[in-house]
Formats: structure tokens, C-alpha cells, sequence
């Protein structure tokens, strides 16, 4: 079945994709059904813009992806090959222009991202009919556009697409809470009756070692306490803030579908980005194995040889996803094969014996598969980035030098480039921001918190960020931040934007 | 072939153009794309907007990389993707593409809401081109594909067992070679002519030259996106006219009286000579102060009438405001020929009316 256009699948393609689904299973790679489509490249970057779901609803910043695509393919810079979507069945479209080889190492790069979908464990809470949801989007956005007018819903969507990455990415595997209802007016839990601190005394010393008046002191202050925190809402800082404006804000019903719509797709999407390295890497892993062992004539080796460096080569200014989630699955299966890993190598500082440690336990394509289930690019970084691994790779961090105004290559350390490397992948590299009260100074304005960790937030990005979170909250909107080291307020109140130091109330 | 894409891109392309949505406007960036031609950088523009988010800010707080070099050395252009700092990269050899005339144009076809002109079918002409779009075994070593000559040395040297991966070298020897090949596509072409006139007597200041020049740059801009192979032609005249070259045409300052009618007749004989209207569209532009010399101006109406009308598709005449001039030329203009359709006159008192005078003179669609 294909779904954007009703070209046949050529039988020589279909004899490929049987050939090499064959030898995917064989390898132990297990996915969903995977339905290839060929197209050409406009429609390939039109499906590409779309983020892959042709059906997706109508917003212009679809319109400017697919312009840099073209763009890009017009001058010859960039060209995809292949694009694979997460769903089941699996839908994965080739590039028509692509030769026989091409299309050989594509389908076999697609197998394995199929793999990763379905096995990897930050996709286990993805919706697996995304395609027909989209769709579904689709229809939803189109009819209120009818009812409401383009410019009126588009322009909603933007403020929407503002904080579509404050949401909380662990939250569909924890429980943080019940879901709120508005309409839940039920009586606060009983609480045990509070107790101040008491030290442990002999009856008869009680009223020395425990004053009378200082229990009652004591008491007031935590019931105040408590009572502050009833009075506080949400009760806990709240990472999802579209969640939270979904069910808080007072939108109008319309509205209201459209920010789910937004976060519905922000939370699909999310573990891709959670696991770019890892995923590209899986995926190249298996084309250049299935390639190299299985699938390549000996007329194709030099094009294969050619196609696939362009693929993993690597560029000073950043990482190659590819190359470096390759580059570690090979690792840590030869790591795994030798028995280079455990107490026994990491505390063995005898040179020769550590470069020649083989104990030939052949434990690597467990390992790797174990790996590809339940790590994550954050956590696959911290386990099994090694010195050895970033010096034979000849990693770098660099950062930009305020006195040549150019990058420059800043150190080959290995702590140094790990720092940078997590640091860029934690929460996306992006700022953690919470709701931390909805009912700022008893007058309903919202309090955000930014966890500032020694970074600065980009401040007229945040300033109008306020402005689009505003035209959801509609009452005055605060973000709590740290600039050059001093607390501020950001706020905007509707018409005018604020900034003050914390604890200066002029 | 439509696309669904192509609503979101057409609309993406207005906000980028400040016709809809405006406060999107101050998120436009003019970032760029990177390529490489040959040895140069080539930069493409390319506008994104960027919705705003909560971000850090900190300019390169700098990434990881991965490839040779010490400590301190820079990366190349366009190599950091790190921050937002990523568009501060050191200018040297990148030459800007600016954005395309013909994509200016149409910018300028669509905010006018200019119609499509149709060229005069009279003789049509073809232009032949060549087009590089085969390979083949034999050409000059200019034309050798650097890429796929290496390509098949590499394989026939790895097949005869000559390749040795720790002295990797590969030369090509005459079978290796290959070597791109063209087509030449004929291409029916209609021939357009602008003859651009302009009063530099004493009484044109700098400043309303720098309208008639801005007013020529987008008159050419539009014209060349409907004709293949536009010719320019530039005339000044005082009391007699010359032609001169587009540098002269812009920056001469003359002095003394003025004679229309001079150059009035020098554009008919050029037309004669040079671009029968048998042939080419003409179309001719004219920018004066209006200040003529009185018994001038019922020769002017003549030679318009009888001659320089009935030769070309459209004639405009715009008349700048001076301080000094009567500007009775176009009234002269108006009543005597009034009903001449090819005929468009506006006046251009300052630059913010050149807008409307392109709208009059180009919305004719002749």
C-alpha cells in the first residue's frame, strides 16, 4: 500500500527488499513491516519538509524546510538518499534517481532503523499509527482553518510551536501525577497531624530538654509551611508546561486541540532527536555490514566505497552522528569481544598487556544489541566514551575565541570533549524550564523557573517567548533566570516587558 | 506538478516578503548555505525564521569536533554548528549570490501585480545554448570529469591488481578518461530593446538622477525576467543629445538649455538602424524635469505622433520635479496624445512615487 503516489514498486526493487530483508532477519534484526516507496526528489523533499508524514497539516514552516531542501539539492550541497518513518508498518521512501547500489545500502540502512524503532526503548510510548494520526491532525487543523480562518489558526499554532520543547521526556514512562481534572473539587487528602522535632529525653527532663513554647513555635511554622504549598499550584514544578497551559489556561476549545495537536507530535518526535547518534549509528552499522558481507558485486565496491565515506565523513566544526554512533557500536563490539570492559582491564596499567587483552569472549553482537534497547545518546555517551575511543577518533572540543573572533580547536581532552558532548545532548542542549506557580503573588500570573546551570539563556529569544506563552496564559507571565550571575525576573504583562533583579522590587 | 507543498512554501515566501504576518518579520534571518564551486566558497542565501524559544544564549560556548590539528588552530568557514554564534564566519573567499533577478522580479511582478507581457510575435528568433549534460570518452582535458575519471582508473587499477591501499595512487591512463559533453538546445527568443533617454540640462539635480536610476533598475529587472537577451541603449541630452554608455548615463551632469526634440530624433534613427520594429519589441523610457524650450514641445508631439509611436511597444515618459522647471512638457504630452495607447506618462515628484510610476508604466502589459 503507498500512500502519496501510485507508482508501482519496481520488481527488480522488490527483489532487492526480499533478498535483503532475508538477511536482516537472519542478523537477528527484528522489525515491523516495512513498505518502500520510490520518489522522485521533489516529492522526496516534499515528504522530507513534511517531516515525513505527507499529511500533515498546512503551516509555513513546512514551506521553508522543503525550500532549504531544494535549495540545497539545486546546488548540489545536499541530497537525501532515503527517508524512514516511525510506524508500523514501517514506511521508508527511496529517491527514484538513486542506482541499483544505492538503493541496496539504502534499504539496508533502513532496516536497521526500523530495528531501532521498534526495539529502542525511548520509543516504546510512540504512537506506532502516527501516520494515520497526522492525518488526523491534518483534518482537525484544515477545519478549523475553514471555521476560524488561516491566519487566525497559523498564527496560534506559532505561539504554540514556541514552547513545543518544554515538555517532560520521561513522562511517558513515570507517573508524576494524576491527571489534573478541572472539574475535581474533592477534599484534600488527610494528613497526620504535625509534629515538631523532639529530642529523646527521660520523662522527667522533657520540659528542659524540649521547651514547651519552642514545640508551639515550631508547630505554627511548619503547618504555615504546609499551608503555603496547598495554597501553591501546581504543587510540584511542572515540566510540561503544554500539558500544564492544556489543562490551565483558558483557551477556547479549538485552541486547546491545536496545543495537544503540537505536543502530541512534539512527544513523537522527541525520542529521534534523544537518539540521533545512536540511531544513524545502528543504521550504518547494519548497511555496511549487510553490504559488505552479503549484498555488494564486486562491479559496485568502489561506488559503495564512495557512497558510504560521503556518508560517514567527518567535519571539523561538529559530529557526525553517523560516523561517531558507528564508530562506537564497532567499539564497544570489539570491546566486548576481547573482554576489554570490567574491573579487571580498567585497573590493569601494564601497557603492553592492556593493548594486547584478548579474552575472546565474543560477547560483542549481544552487547551491541543490548546497547541499541535501552540506552539513550546521553547515557550510550557517558558508558561508553573512552580516551582511547575520542584519541583514535581524534576528537576535539573547540569553542569560539572572542580575541580572533574565529572557532577555534580548544582542547583534546577527553573530559573537556565529553563535558561539551553531554552537555550538548542533555534535555536536547536545551534549557530546562518549569512551571513553578500558576498563581504568582494570588493575582493568577505564571512563574517559570529557568534551572540555570552556568549558561545564560539567549534573552530577547526569551523575552519573546514570554510574549507567546502570554497569548495563552493571557494574565501577566514571569521567567525566573539567572543573568551575569545575578537572579532576574523576566515578565511580560501584555503590553510591556519588564526585566528586574530579584529582591529589588523598585 | 502541484504540490501540497507548495501552499506552505508560497506562503512561507510572503511572510519572508512582509506581505502577510509581520510580526514574524523580526525573526527573518538571512542566513546562508555554504557551497563550494570549485575552489570557491559560494554562499546561497537562504531566509529562515526562527520561532522564537527558550534558549541559551552564550555565544560559542562551542562544541565537538572531530579531524586533524592543534590546539588553537581555526576551523574553516562554515564548519562550526555550534551556538548561535555560527554566522559570525570569517568573510575571505565567499561571493555572495545575491537573491536572483529573475526571483526579483517576480517579487516585483507580483507586488505591482504587473501583467505577464506578450512579446510581439513577429519574427521569432533562435538562440542556441549549450547545455552540459552527457559524458563521454573523448573532449578536451578542460571538460574532464575530474570524479568519474578517477572512479574508473581507481577500479581498472584495483581489477589489474596495480593498486596498492598503502601507496594510494591512482592515475588514469587515456581509457580512464572521460569527459563532459554538451547539447545545444535551441530556444526561441524575442529580441526586446530599452532605450533609456535623460534630461541632463542644468536644471537636473543628483538627486533626481538617483531616481531615474533606481526607476531604470527595476524597468530593466522586470523586462529582462520577460525577455531573453534584453539590449540597453542610453541616451542624455541637453539642448543636443549623444549616445553614450550606462556609466556616462548616470553620472554626467551638463549644463545648458534643453531640446527634446533632439533626442527624440536620435532614439528614431537609432531605432532604424539598429532595432527595426519589424524585429524587436522597443520599448523606450524618458526622464526630464519637463522644463523644454518652449517652441520645442510641438516638435516633440510630432515626432512622437508620427514617427517613435508607431515603432515601438511602449513609450514612457517620467517627469522628476525641479525647482527650476515649468513642467509643461507633460501637460504638452497629455493633451496632444492623449489617445495613444502605447503611451504612459507619469510624474515623480520624490522616491517614494517611483513605485506608483512603475505600476504606470509597466502595468500596461505591453
Amino acid at each position: 500500500m503507498s500512500i502519496t503516489t501510485v507508482r508501482p514498486f519496481p520488481a527488480e526493487l522488490r527483489r532487492l527488499q526480499d533478498e535483503i530483508e532475508a538477511i536482516a532477519r537472519r542478523s537477528r534484526l527484528d522489525f515491523f513491516e516495512t513498505v518502500f516507496e520510490v520518489l522522485n526528489y521533489e516529492e522526496l523533499n516534499e515528504v522530507a519538509a513534511f517531516g515525513g508524514f505527507p499529511t500533515r497539516y498546512a503551516h509555513w514552516r513546512f514551506g521553508m524546510a522543503y525550500e532549504e531542501l531544494a535549495k540545497g539539492y539545486t546546488y548540489g550541497l545536499q541530497k537525501i538518499y532515503e527517508m524512514v518513518i516511525n510506524n508500523d508498518p514501517c514506511y521508508a521512501y527511496l529517491l527514484e534517481c538513486n542506482t541499483l547500489m544505492d538503493q541496496k545500502l539504502v534499504m539496508a540502512h533502513v532496516y536497521g532503523h526500523c530495528d531501532f524503532f521498534k526495539n529502542n526503548i525511548w520509543f516504546a510510548h510512540t504512537n506506532r499509527k502516527m501516520m494515520d494520526q497526522m492525518a488526523n491532525h491534518g483534518n482537525c487543523i484544515r477545519a478549523y482553518m475553514d471555521k476560524h480562518g488561516v491566519d487566525e489558526v497559523e498564527s496560534f499554532i506559532d505561539a504554540c510551536l514556541s514552547i513545543e520543547d518544554l515538555i517532560d521526556i520521561h513522562s511517558p514512562g513515570i507517573k508524576r501525577r494524576e491527571r489534573a481534572s478541572r472539574y475535581d473539587f474533592g477534599e484534600p487528602a488527610e494528613r497526620d497531624p504535625i509534629q515538631p522535632g523532639k529530642f529523646k529525653s527521660k520523662p522527667y527532663m522533657d520540659g528542659f530538654v524540649n521547651p514547651r513554647q519552642r514545640l508551639e513555635d515550631e508547630r505554627k511554622q511548619l503547618e504555615d509551611q504546609q499551608k503555603q504549598a496547598e495554597r501553591r499550584f501546581p504543587e510540584h514544578p511542572e515540566r510540561d508546561v503544554m500539558l500544564f497551559l492544556i489543562e490551565n489556561a483558558p483557551l477556547a476549545n479549538w485552541q486547546r486541540d491545536v496545543l495537544s495537536i503540537v505536543r502530541d507530535e512534539a512527544y513523537y518526535f522527541a525520542p529521534q532527536a534523544q537518539t540521533k547518534i545512536m540511531n544513524e549509528g545502528w543504521a550504518s552499522y547494519w548497511h555496511s555490514t549487510i553490504m559488505t558481507q552479503h549484498e555488494l558485486t564486486t562491479a559496485e565496491v568502489v561506488d559503495y566505497a564512495d557512497h558510504h565515506s560521503g556518508t560517514v565523513a567527518t567535519h571539523p566544526g561538529r559530529v557526525n552522528p553517523y560516523k561517531l554512533g558507528l564508530e562506537l557500536f564497532r567499539n564497544i563490539e570489539e570491546r566486548w569481544n576481547t573482554g576489554r570492559f570490567g574491573r579487571a582491564y580498567e585497573e590493569c596499567d601494564d601497557r603492553d598487556e592492556r593493548a594486547g587483552w584478548d579474552k575472546d569472549l565474543g560477547l560483542g553482537r549481544a552487547k551491541i544489541f543490548e546497547v541499541r534497547k535501552i540506552y539513550n545518546d546521553v547515557t550510550f555517551i557517558d558508558d561508553f566514551l573512552t580516551p582511547e575511543f575520542c584519541r583514535e577518533q581524534q576528537m576535539f572540543a573547540y569553542a569560539f575565541n572572542d580575541k580572533t573572533h574565529q572557532y577555534e580547536i580548544e582542547s583534546r581532552e577527553f573530559k573537556k570533549i565529553k563535558e561539551r558532548l553531554l552537555f550538548s545532548l542533555t534535555n536536547f542542549g536545551q534549557p530546562f524550564i518549569a512551571v513553578q506557580d500558576a498563581n504568582h503573588e494570588n493575582r493568577s500570573e505564571l512563574y517559570l523557573l529557568h534551572q540555570h546551570n552556568g549558561v545564560d539563556l539567549k534573552l530577547d529569544y526569551a523575552e519573546d517567548t514570554l510574549r507567546n506563552i502570554h497569548k495563552l496564559w493571557t494574565r501577566p507571565v514571569h521567567l525566573e533566570t539567572r543573568f551575569d550571575d545575578k537572579p532576574v525576573v523576566l515578565t511580560f504583562d501584555g503590553t510591556e516587558q519588564h526585566k528586574r533583579l530579584l529582591g529589588d522590587n523598585s | 506538478m502541484v504540490q501540497k507543498i507548495d501552499r506552505d512554501n508560497a506562503r512561507f515566501r510572503q511572510i519572508v516578503r512582509g506581505k502577510i504576518k509581520q510580526e514574524l518579520k523580526k525573526y527573518i534571518t538571512h542566513g546562508e548555505m555554504i557551497g563550494k564551486q570549485g575552489k570557491e566558497y559560494i554562499s546561497i542565501p537562504l531566509p529562515q525564521i526562527e520561532i522564537p524559544h527558550f534558549r541559551y544564549g552564550a555565544r560559542g560556548h562551542g562544541g565537538v569536533g572531530q579531524g586533524e590539528g592543534d590546539i588553537g588552530q581555526p576551523l574553516g568557514p562554515g564548519e562550526a554548528q555550534a551556538g548561535d554564534g555560527a554566522g559570525d564566519r570569517p568573510g575571505g573567499h565567499i561571493l555572495e549570490v545575491e537573491v536572483s533577478l529573475s526571483e526579483l522580479a517576480e517579487i516585483l511582478g507580483e507586488e505591482l501585480q504587473l501583467p505577464h507581457i506578450e512579446p510581439r510575435g513577429k519574427n521569432t528568433i533562435y538562440e542556441e545554448k549549450d547545455r552540459y549534460t552527457g559524458i563521454r570518452q573523448t573532449g578536451p582535458e578542460s571538460l574532464r570529469h575530474f570524479k568519474r575519471t578517477y572512479k574508473r582508473a581507481l577500479k581498472r587499477q584495483i581489477a589489474s591488481n596495480q593498486y596498492n591501499p598503502q601507496l594510494p595512487l591512482v592515475i588514469p591512463i587515456r581509457e580512464d578518461k572521460l569527459y563532459r559533453s554538451w547539447k545545444t538546445i535551441e530556444k526561441p527568443e524575442a529580441n526586446a530593446v530599452i532605450i533609456y533617454m535623460m534630461d541632463v540640462s542644468g536644471s537636473m539635480t543628483d538627486e533626481q538622477k538617483e531616481i531615474v536610476r533606481i526607476e531604470a533598475f527595476w524597468i530593466d529587472t522586470w523586462l529582462r525576467s520577460q525577455y531573453n537577451g534584453l539590449e540597453t541603449r542610453y541616451i542624455v541630452h541637453d539642448a543636443e543629445a549623444a549616445e553614450v554608455d550606462r556609466e556616462t548615463f548616470y553620472h554626467t551632469r551638463e549644463s545648458g538649455g534643453t531640446r527634446i526634440s533632439s533626442a527624440y530624433t536620435l532614439c528614431d534613427r537609432l531605432v532604424d538602424e539598429r532595432f527595426p520594429a519589424t524585429d524587436w519589441n522597443v520599448y523606450v523610457f524618458h526622464f526630464s524635469d519637463g522644463d523644454n524650450w518652449g517652441e520645442d514641445n510641438a516638435i516633440c508631439v510630432e515626432l512622437l505622433s508620427e514617427k517613435l509611436l508607431r515603432k515601438c511597444n511602449l513609450f514612457c515618459y517620467g517627469q522628476v520635479e525641479s525647482p527650476y522647471g515649468s513642467g509643461q512638457f507633460i501637460r504638452e504630452l497629455q493633451r496632444g496624445l492623449d489617445e495613444r495607447d502605447n503611451l504612459a506618462v507619469a510624474e515623480i515628484p520624490d522616491k517614494d512615487a517611483i513605485y506608483d510610476s512603475i505600476k504606470v508604466f509597466l502595468g500596461k502589459g505591453r
